[in-house]
């Protein structure tokens, strides 16, 4: 571990178990997240994409340890989160904090917006009084809602507001440490491309870190340092930003963004296209070998029965896969 | 010029929508006019609520009354007025010769119904096939749309199938029936990228095969860039910018579409330049201001903005735009 990781993530494993019969005995486990490790550094920002039901939200939350993870250890700043429980891990729970992703429903409707953002500032017994009505306008103020907002309820704030009141809400114990879960997803392309602006430069002036998961490249690419491709509950690929688009190695990094169509037609038109075929296959009982497999256009004999590991290809470039 | 006219499959003229809500006339869709050739395909954009659906729903007219009211226009379907014809005939067209995939496939299934009978509920009505050949023509459409297995899945219930399946049933439906025009609202919005590609080539390949006329209706300027033909951005219940895709993106002469497409973060332009924002937020549809309804929102807005409402002009071959501004003076 190194001195300028805030986030160390080693081995982390996650099955839910599914039970049938009045037992309730367990019959098998979802694999959401299978073996995987990664770092942040303090002040970068990790996108962490892939398609639904990859794992890649339960990753956030294993890291916030919103769930009790089967096996493995996250650190922050050293400390191992997986082992501390209690009050210990609830004081931890200020420096790090979850950004949802539907401000519709991630809303209390029955609380006022200065209510919504104070709320973790009295549940950590931070500011009180006075004090705790300034930070909330400031906090307010950092993502550009106007104080006198602060009594309304969320009904009355559009989409983009809303998103910016859950913002002002993870900021106010003033976090090192933001998860940013699909943050952006449920918003219209002027919306999205302002709060994606407003997460930058709270970044630059808060010096935060984000783990930035979404399944929109585009979206990921503007934002993050680095970024992590998962896979049915393994990390396929993981790179720098630049370096992932610019030449990625794993077939299914490549289909992925061969995917994603360019708002220019004609460049977009003459782009070369892999169409994957299929659905993502069951974490309950993933394919053998290496998990992309069947959906595969490289595929070849050894894909079937061996798992590929993560294997460094030159400077901060991992990939899992035979064929590079 | 006539034969120009029978080309069209459809032809929007003046069509007003609108919802009478306790804070007022909601003007949804207000004076849109627009066509679709046969075998074009039409791309409707704009940001949530600015009436995109609203007209495509009006087309079929299913807006719910109360308390929405088409108060005016014309639809012209192949020379007929569907706001003139009988409600019998209505339904004689509609997922017959007009099809429409809508937005969330979970909700747009029937729970109770196995898919095998929903696709062929529409082929026994509108085609006149007996139980037997429904189900065959079925299985053949779940084929088509890429579904494995069709014989043993057409029995099961949409809660069996995942989203992306889920939608395909959704165009099978929509296809059991050859359409003439299919309308497709955001029919890949709620899905994943990979997914997204399948439904979308799966829609290009029969408009190819079948000569279909489609309207796809989203807010992905990329899809628009990869499948249309002809780009209409709606803005507050009426387009502002209408032209060939190519034209549009290169070289766009609206500053809302400029906006729209300055703030899509793209795959292929250098990393760090964030995307240009709009300020602001679309209108309250049941206020709109007096003048040009993005006015409030525009870099380039002058005082004559605010008071006058600016129509459609020419401003290239087949490109149209509504603005004040002068068009070589707009930043790109």
């Amino acid at each position: 571990m190194q001195n300028n990781h805030l986030i160390d993530v080693e081995k982390l494993v996650m099955y839910f178990p599914v039970t049938a019969g009045v037992f309730r005995k367990k019959v098998a486990d979802v694999k959401a997240v299978d073996d995987i490790s990664f770092h942040i550094k303090k002040g970068e920002t990790l996108g962490l994409v892939g398609e639904s039901g990859c794992g890649k939200t339960t990753t956030g939350h294993c890291i916030l340890q919103l769930h009790e993870v089967t096996s493995g250890k996250v650190f922050f700043e050293g400390t191992d989160l997986v082992q501390i429980k209690g009050k210990s891990l609830r004081k931890m729970r200020r420096h790090m904090q979850l950004i949802f992703q539907d401000p519709f429903a991630s809303l209390d409707p029955r609380m006022t917006a200065e209510d919504i953002i104070g709320e973790p500032l009295l549940v950590q017994h931070l500011d009180k009084g006075k004090k705790y009505r300034e930070q909330v306008y400031e906090v307010m103020r950092m993502v550009e809602l106007e104080p006198y907002m602060a009594e309304r309820y969320p009904h009355e704030f559009s989409g983009g507001q809303r998103q910016r009141i859950g913002i002002a809400r993870a900021l106010a114990v003033r976090p090192a440490f933001i998860v940013c879960d699909e943050a952006v997803s449920a918003l219209d392309v002027s919306i999205q491309a302002q709060i994606i602006t407003l997460l930058m430069k709270l970044r630059e002036e808060l010096h935060l870190t984000y783990l930035f998961i979404a399944h929109d490249l585009s979206v990921v690419r503007n934002i993050s340092d680095r970024v992590a491709v998962m896979y049915l509950g393994k990390i396929v690929e993981i790179t720098t930003s630049d370096a992932l688009y610019s030449n990625p190695l794993h077939p299914y990094t490549i289909s992925l963004l061969s995917a994603v169509p360019i708002p220019d037609p004609v460049v977009d038109r003459t782009r070369k296209r892999i169409i994957l075929v299929g659905d993502v296959p069951s974490p309950i009982n993933p394919p053998s070998g290496c998990h992309f497999h069947p959906r595969c256009y490289q595929a070849i004999d050894i894909c079937k029965e061996q798992i590929p590991e993560l294997r460094n290809l030159g400077g901060e470039h991992w990939a899992a896969c035979h064929r590079v | 010029m006539l034969t120009i006219k029978e080309e069209r499959v459809l032809e929007v003229k003046e069509l007003r929508t609108y919802y009478y809500t306790d804070e007022g006339v909601v003007k949804a869709v207000d004076g849109l006019s627009y066509h679709v050739k046969k075998g074009e395909c039409v791309g409707l954009v704009g940001e949530s609520a600015c009436g995109k659906s609203v007209s495509a729903m009006s087309v079929l007219r299913l807006i719910p009354y109360p308390p929405g009211v088409i108060e005016g226009g014309e639809i012209v379907f192949k020379g007929e007025d569907l706001l003139q014809v009988s409600e019998e005939r209505m339904r004689e067209i509609r997922g017959n010769r007009i099809a429409m995939v809508f937005q969330e496939p979970t909700t747009s299934l029937n729970p109770v119904l196995t898919v095998g009978r929903q696709i062929s509920e529409s082929l026994e009505l509108h085609r006149g096939m007996d139980k037997e050949s429904a189900r065959s023509e079925s299985i053949k459409l779940l084929q088509l749309v890429g579904i494995p297995d069709p014989e043993r899945r057409i029995k099961d219930h949409p809660h069996q199938f995942s989203g992306g399946m889920q939608q395909r049933i959704m165009i099978a439906m929509a296809l059991s029936c050859d359409p003439e025009l299919l309308i497709a609202d955001e029919p890949t919005t709620s899905l994943d990228v990979t997914v997204q590609a399948q439904l979308l080539e799966i829609i290009a390949n029969l408009r190819a095969e079948r000569g279909t006329a489609v309207i796809i209706i989203t807010h992905n300027l990329g899809v628009v860039a990869r499948y249309v033909d002809r780009v209409n951005v709606m803005y507050a219940g009426n387009l502002v910018e209408t032209g060939p895709t190519e034209i549009i993106y290169a070289e766009s002469k609206h500053p809302y579409t400029l906006g729209l497409l300055a703030s899509v973060p793209r795959l292929d332009s250098p990393r760090k330049v964030a995307p240009r924002v709009i300020q602001g937020l679309p209108p309250n549809m049941a206020h709109l201001p007096t003048g040009c309804c993005f006015s409030p929102r525009c870099d380039y807005a002058m005082p004559e903005c605010k008071e006058e409402r600016p129509v459609l002009e020419k401003v290239g071959q087949d490109h149209y735009r509504a603005c004040f501004y002068e068009a070589g003076k707009l930043r790109r």
